[in-house]
């Protein structure tokens, strides 16, 4: 399992360093080291998450964005009427709630229709696992340059240490 | 406390007067015909035109506030537009950004739309901004009094609130014509 702290750390030497979000169980790891560090902004909905990150990015920042795969839904209209069409990039770390199935009924529908719903909307995803981290995290260093829009990088329970693992 | 009573201002007149204070300044103005008058009024780099994302103006300004803390940002935003996304109000302030102006144009309806009326003209949006958190929040009908308040408060830490009842009139005004694209890497260098 990835350490929070050394996740965060990867992140940043790959130039990240704005990140805001709303959290999620899976992502606490993280979101903790971030908050050690003073280094993360909170929003309240994950649309106001990704528009204060196109606001950081034009200001000369290079933005994160954590949410739990349901605030794609709340963000979604935002991501695709600011973030996409005005090409302001930044990276979305999104827990899988509901992968397989296994989660509460809430979870259910999202989990399983994330990654068709990112491919619809266009925005390039990307599975993290811990022996492909490296490569998972210059991909999204890649795909961001070039491409100049949201990327998400989706993280499955166990994945990055969570508060309780 | 300002009067309620006296002349109120078309929208664009406020507009105008809000931009003939400023000068480079970022300047985040909401999508719908505030962007659209806007930019006729005064074209600026420094100015982000929205023409989506209906709520999240403050947000983008937070954003930018965040990152430049040495200069003052400046919202343009709507009274539907606040209301939608009234949680940011929270953010700021809670988050408290010093050179951060939220300036509502509160003409009471959904102007874009077909002037369908907004809560605004039952629920006091000033009074929420306040309970929120924004250290400075005025609310004014005149154009000398937008004129005194906003030079107050560009000279003050805020975060600042100001809500500005203005008429339903709408400019016979054309789209923005820049790409997005090219709004976001004007604004971006305008503001380096």
């Amino acid at each position: 399992m990835i350490e929070g702290d050394d996740f965060v750390r990867t992140l940043q030497e790959i130039g990240f360093n704005f990140f805001t979000g709303v959290p999620d169980s899976i992502l606490g790891g993280i979101i903790s080291a971030l908050m050690e560090q003073r280094l993360y902004t909170p929003a309240v909905r994950e649309d106001e998450a990704v528009a204060m990150a196109a606001g950081a990015y034009m200001a000369g920042k290079i933005p994160a964005v954590l949410m739990q795969n349901s605030g794609l839904g709340t963000s979604l209209n935002t991501l695709m009427s600011l973030n996409l069409i005005y090409q302001q990039p930044c990276l979305l770390l999104v827990s899988w709630r509901g992968f397989q199935g296994k989660d509460a009924p809430e979870h259910l529908v999202m989990g399983q229709t994330m990654t068709q719903l990112l491919d619809t909307v266009r925005i390039p995803h990307r599975i993290l696992s811990e022996p492909t981290a490296v490569d998972d995290v210059n991909w999204v260093a890649e795909t961001f340059t070039k491409q100049r829009i949201p990327v998400a990088l989706l993280i499955k329970k166990g994945v990055v240490k969570g508060l309780q693992p | 406390m300002r009067p309620e009573e006296g002349t109120i201002q078309s929208r664009a007149r406020a507009i105008e007067a809000v931009l003939g204070l400023l000068t480079d300044q970022p300047v985040i103005i909401c999508n719908g015909f505030p962007s659209r008058e806007a930019f006729k009024l005064a074209d600026r780099p420094t100015h982000f035109y929205m023409i989506g994302s209906m709520g999240v103006a403050p947000a983008i300004g937070l954003g930018v506030a965040l990152v430049k803390p040495d200069k003052k940002v400046i919202v343009l935003d709507g009274d539907g537009n606040v209301l939608m996304g009234m949680g940011t109000l929270a953010t700021v302030g809670a988050l408290k950004p010093k050179n951060f102006i939220h300036v509502v144009l509160d003409n009471e309806v959904y102007g874009s739309t077909g002037n369908q009326p907004t809560l605004s003209r039952v629920v006091r949006l000033d009074q929420v901004a306040k309970a929120a958190g924004y250290v400075h929040v005025e609310r004014v009908r005149e154009r000398e009094d937008l004129v005194y308040e906003l030079k107050d408060m560009l000279g003050k830490e805020g975060p600042s609130f100001l809500l500005v009842k203005v008429t339903e009139q709408a400019e016979d005004v054309d789209r923005v014509p820049l790409e997005p694209v090219e709004i976001t890497q004007r604004f971006k260098k305008a503001i380096e």
